[in-house]
């Protein structure tokens, strides 16, 4: 089991998010997480990459085996879980390169490897550049500094691509692109794809879905996990609307 | 709190790395100020009398001047009576002539503030002049700057060697009564560096100095100026650190440029002076008065400042831009955390037609720390097509500190422009948060932030002294964002 969530309960600004999720996704899967607005979505994306603004309250988490929240941050990353963020925030001044450089070394430093060769590294990251679409002025501007919201997903895909994580969680990636874009994004989150690795995605909308067909789709709601299935649930909210599926479950 | 932030607390451990005292004997004025112990400073350093006049006119007029008490900064009143006016190593009858005569212990002091003034000064091609206390100890190079006519000495050997060109250029920048610090500087400066490049002369090395304070209850008052003559060129560089002493010390340096025609002078400082412990106690008050004149037609002067120590910082490099086409900028970082007080930033004076300048001010509080831009824009009816471009960021970390901006702008031709962009921000619980999501550690997020934050100061830098700001900047701000 590659991540396992047990009854995990979390607040924030004192407030109960998450009251008691239950989640298990193997590696080589993909898993869909949807559910209405406040349903808790971006807070178990966050508390399970460990920002420090929420509180766990009870239960557990394990990650290959580890306790996931006793691990700082920057452990959790250099574990291999990557968070690819809804709003990329902007850091004026700092190279992508060098921040992307930066990350990878640190993971690298973490597993006992020597740093990245330069131009092994810039090799690398031309190619992955050029599979997301990216023009070469990605290479020396700022982090995420006057981009698009579309450019900033696909740096953050453009981020997991080069990192490899073990676990990708994406929040709402898919938010904010048109469709040249949505496709140009899925096929980078696809191309990641293969046994030892799994992406749990949190999204909004069934469209994404035609283009990384899940394995798994659960609806969040109230802080719960209150129905899952197979990528038919997502087609059948689709439908339905949330209100529909889940009727009085909702609380 | 998390581990994160206890991580980053114990950051909060590193200590200023300069805050050794050298055990050596030294020459020391008693404390107290009158015109006899302005008159002993002269005597002691065999000067001229036009020399000893321009010290007396100048603590004679400091006498009738009150300390200036509008910057945004808070200390208990200076007696100057209680401070030491001269300071110098013990040294045999004689000065050394070489760097094998100098004192092994001050050299072993400047190897440990990393300026080794024998080798790696050599590998790095940098000339250095290096201040301890009042007097200027050694400086390298000269044989090579000779050969290209640069002079390049201790302000006393100047004094004592080219005293004419000491006497045509000193205080024509900053005269003797210029303000409460530059007249006090006057009437006692000790030492500092003196450097001429001569027309048509490109220096061939960065020149550098680099000003310790050693002696408890001693103020530092150096003076430097700098000369290029028509065409010259050279980039020039100051460090300074001091001992960690519960008292706080005075540094009232004054800094004069000239630069003629077609002349550029770069100057960058790092300023690292002791800032205080964590809870304010001690630290350096640095009082300076930095000027440059562009004398000539298209010259061009530019200060670049990192300024992370000092309990006080009181600076305002500014340029006089009086030939026509001439440039003034002015690039700076200053730092202030725990206690510590800065308030700084710079003048531009247009004088001549199409004159320009640009600021960029960086100012990064953390701590308790106060940060405050102060600037002057202002722009003289002779001064057609004059053009300035300012622009003032603050970076605050964490709740305690506080920034401020006072930009001043006085127009008075309608032909110029001046533009003004500011900004403040918070290193972002977000930023930081991004990097540690990528397997960064909190201090290299830190870090990477704020040097992106100064990237464009930085970069205005010699290349070798880039890597040093920077170094420094990460250790002035360990532990500041938790």
């Amino acid at each position: 089991m590659l991540l396992k969530i047990s009854d995990l309960h979390a607040r924030v600004a004192g407030k109960d998010i998450l009251r008691g999720v239950n989640l298990e996704v193997r590696a080589g899967e993909v898993h869909a997480i949807m559910g209405p607005n406040g349903s808790g979505k971006s807070t178990l994306a966050q508390v399970l990459a460990g920002r420090e603004d929420y509180e766990v309250t009870g239960g557990t988490v394990t990650f290959e085996g580890r306790d996931l929240l006793t691990l700082p941050a920057e452990e959790r990353a250099r574990a291999g879980l990557f968070l690819g963020f809804q709003y990329p925030v902007e850091i004026p001044g700092v190279n992508n390169v060098y921040l992307l450089k930066a990350a990878l070394n640190a993971k690298r430093k973490a597993a006992g490897e020597p740093e990245v060769d330069a131009y092994e590294f810039l090799t690398l990251i031309r190619q992955k550049m050029k599979f997301m679409q990216m023009s070469e002025s990605f290479l020396t501007r700022g982090v995420n500094e006057g981009f698009s919201g579309g450019e900033k997903k696909r740096n953050e895909v453009l981020q997991m691509l080069v990192l490899e994580p073990k676990l990708a969680i994406l929040d709402e990636t898919d938010s904010g692109l048109d469709i040249d874009a949505l496709k140009v994004v899925s096929a980078g989150v696809n191309s990641l794809r293969d046994p030892t690795r799994a992406v749990v995605l949190v999204t909004h909308y069934q469209r994404l879905l035609d283009y990384i067909v899940p394995d798994r789709v659960h609806v969040l709601s109230g802080g719960r996990i209150l129905k899952s299935g197979d990528k038919s649930l997502a087609l059948e909210l689709e439908a339905r609307g949330y209100d529909g599926v889940l009727g009085a479950q909702v609380a | 709190m998390s581990s994160k932030s206890q991580d980053v607390e114990s950051l909060l451990g590193q200590k200023y790395r300069h805050g050794f005292v050298t055990d050596i004997e030294s020459d020391s004025l008693p404390a107290g100020l009158d015109e006899d112990v302005v008159a002993a400073i002269s005597q002691k350093k065999n000067e001229p009398q036009f020399l000893l006049d321009w010290r007396l006119k100048a603590y004679r007029h400091w006498l009738t001047m009150q300390e200036p008490t509008w910057a945004q900064v808070h200390y208990k009143p200076i007696d100057y009576q209680d401070i030491s006016y001269y300071s110098a190593p013990r040294a045999p009858a004689n000065a050394p002539k070489s760097l094998d005569e100098v004192d092994p212990k001050l050299l072993a002091t400047y190897a440990k503030l990393g300026i080794p003034l024998h080798e790696r000064a050599r590998l790095a091609g940098v000339a250095v002049d290096a201040v301890f206390d009042s007097v200027s100890v050694a400086t390298t190079f000269k044989d090579k700057l000779a050969k290209a006519g640069v002079i390049f000495c201790s302000f006393s050997d100047a004094v004592r060697d080219y005293p004419r060109l000491v006497e045509r250029y000193l205080g024509t920048v900053v005269p003797a009564g210029d303000n409460f610090f530059a007249a006090l500087n006057s009437a006692v400066f000790s030492d500092g560096s003196f450097v001429y490049v001569p027309p048509g002369v490109r220096c061939p090395m960065e020149l550098s100095t680099y000003f310790r304070i050693n002696a408890a209850k001693t103020g530092q008052f150096e003076r430097t100026l700098i000369v290029a003559a028509e065409g010259a060129s050279v980039s020039y560089l100051e460090g300074c650190t001091a001992p960690m002493r519960d008292e706080n010390q005075l540094h009232a340096a004054v800094v004069e440029l000239v630069a003629l025609d077609n002349a550029r002078i770069k100057y960058s400082t790092v300023q690292n002076w002791y800032p205080g412990d964590e809870n304010g106690l001690g630290g350096i008050y640095n009082f300076v008065t930095k000027r440059g004149e562009c004398r000539g037609r298209n010259s061009k002067i530019s200060w670049t400042q990192v300024e992370t120590g000092s309990a006080i910082t009181w600076k305002y490099p500014s340029c006089v831009l009086k030939g026509e086409n001439s440039v003034g900028e002015f690039y700076s970082v200053a730092v202030a955390n725990n206690y510590q007080q800065a308030d700084t930033g710079t003048k531009m004076i247009h004088i001549g037609r199409n004159t320009r300048s640009t600021i960029v001010s960086k100012g990064i509080s953390a701590g308790h720390a106060e940060n405050t831009y102060r600037g002057l824009v202002k722009i003289l009816p002779s001064a057609s097509g004059a053009r300035n471009f300012t622009q003032c960021d603050s970076l605050l970390m964490g709740p305690k500190c506080a920034a401020h901006t006072f930009p001043y702008m006085e127009v008075k031709n309608p032909t110029a422009t001046v533009e003004h962009e500011a900004s403040t921000s918070k290193i972002g619980e977000d930023q930081l948060f991004y990097c540690l999501q990528r397997g960064i550690s909190a201090e290299d997020a830190v870090n990477m932030i704020v040097s992106g934050f100064c990237k464009v100061v930085f970069k205005e830098l010699p290349m070798e002294f880039a890597v040093e700001a920077q170094n420094l900047l990460s250790v002035s701000l360990e532990g500041a964002v938790g």
